[in-house]
């Protein structure tokens, strides 16, 4: 089943919510990178892993994630 | 072919929250939003913002939002309602705002059994002021005025509204929830809906309780303090119905 989330980079204060909900581990921090409002922005790396179940997105306090599914 | 399955409610405007860091504020008004926008309540909504880190409600909300003064948002709800029984009338407020200043409008709108619904935000402290003693703080929790932790013999116990409101016959529904995690959030996005749709059928006050967290004044990182809550809060606020008068509990 393919799916994929998108963070809205700018929004993210970084606070880990998201993390510690996704069951596939594979929601990190992008230390690498700092946002418009001077977090480091969270981000998946392998996105192949991804299901589609919304945990993520439904804990972020701030509403900047969107899940995408493939249908048939 | 591609679909979205979850996106920002269309209850929420586009407006960025101004919350701290894994502040559960925000988890909660997407519940409220969502639970809106699935009852198709968001254009005949009129919700009431309390004083407090929420004060900006009226901000974040695509429903209709009013202002209140300082723990006065049942009285001007009940005025809402009361005057447009059409419209679904919600409150929106914390600890500091709902079990301090604003105890006797809590308390007397459930007696009336106004038929609005009151969304009480509890994370056992004052948030926006700066973290003061609250009188939902827990007995030995450090606040800014209460430094070596809250003293049971000086202070009190901390008040727990849910049971205290579920003793009043016009209160048809209070339950604590929280949103720790995703079995958590479902429950308390049940919880939230659940009102809503008591509101709709004309039953009596509906209370939802969420156990919050507030990581910049409890002094620890968002992680650590879902943790805490799960760890302090729950044992001596625990969650569940604490209040069911409507016809299908009988």
């Amino acid at each position: 089943m393919a799916a994929r989330v998108t963070f809205d980079r700018d929004r993210c204060k970084g606070c880990e919510l998201c993390i510690s909900v996704c069951p596939k581990h594979i929601v990190s921090i992008d230390e690498a990178n700092t946002n418009r409002k001077g977090y480091h922005p969270a981000h998946v790396k392998d996105m192949d892993q991804c299901t589609g179940c919304a945990s993520c997105a439904r804990i972020c306090p701030d509403s900047i994630i969107t899940v995408y599914r493939e249908v048939k | 072919m591609e679909k979205i399955v979850y996106q920002k409610s269309k209850g929420l405007t586009d407006a960025e929250l101004h919350y701290c860091p894994g502040c559960t504020h925000g988890t909660i008004h997407k519940l409220v939003a969502e639970s809106l926008e699935e009852l198709g309540l968001v254009g005949t909504t009129v919700g009431i913002a309390p004083v407090g880190c929420s004060v900006f409600a009226y901000n974040y909300f695509a429903c209709d939002m009013q202002e209140a003064a300082h723990g006065r948002a049942p009285a001007v709800a009940t005025g809402i309602k009361r005057t447009h029984p059409e419209l679904t009338v919600f409150t929106y407020q914390g600890d500091g705002d709902l079990a301090a200043i604003g105890t006797a409008e809590i308390v007397h709108s459930a007696m009336r059994g106004e038929k609005i619904t009151t969304i009480f935000v509890n994370n056992a402290i004052y948030g926006m002021t700066g973290g003061q003693m609250a009188p939902t703080t827990l007995v030995g929790q450090k606040a800014t005025t209460a430094p070596y932790g809250r003293q049971q013999d000086h202070y009190g116990s901390p008040i727990r509204m849910c049971e205290l409101l579920s003793t009043i016959d016009g209160t048809a529904y209070a339950e604590r929830v929280t949103v720790t995690d995703i079995p958590n959030l479902m429950k308390a996005k049940r919880a939230i809906k659940k009102a809503f749709t008591l509101q709709q059928q004309g039953a009596g006050f509906t209370f939802v309780e969420v156990l919050s967290t507030c990581p910049t004044n409890w002094g620890m990182t968002p992680l650590k303090a879902i943790d805490w809550l799960k760890n302090n809060m729950i044992p001596y606020f625990p969650l569940g119905v604490y209040a069911d008068r409507t016809e299908e509990a009988k």
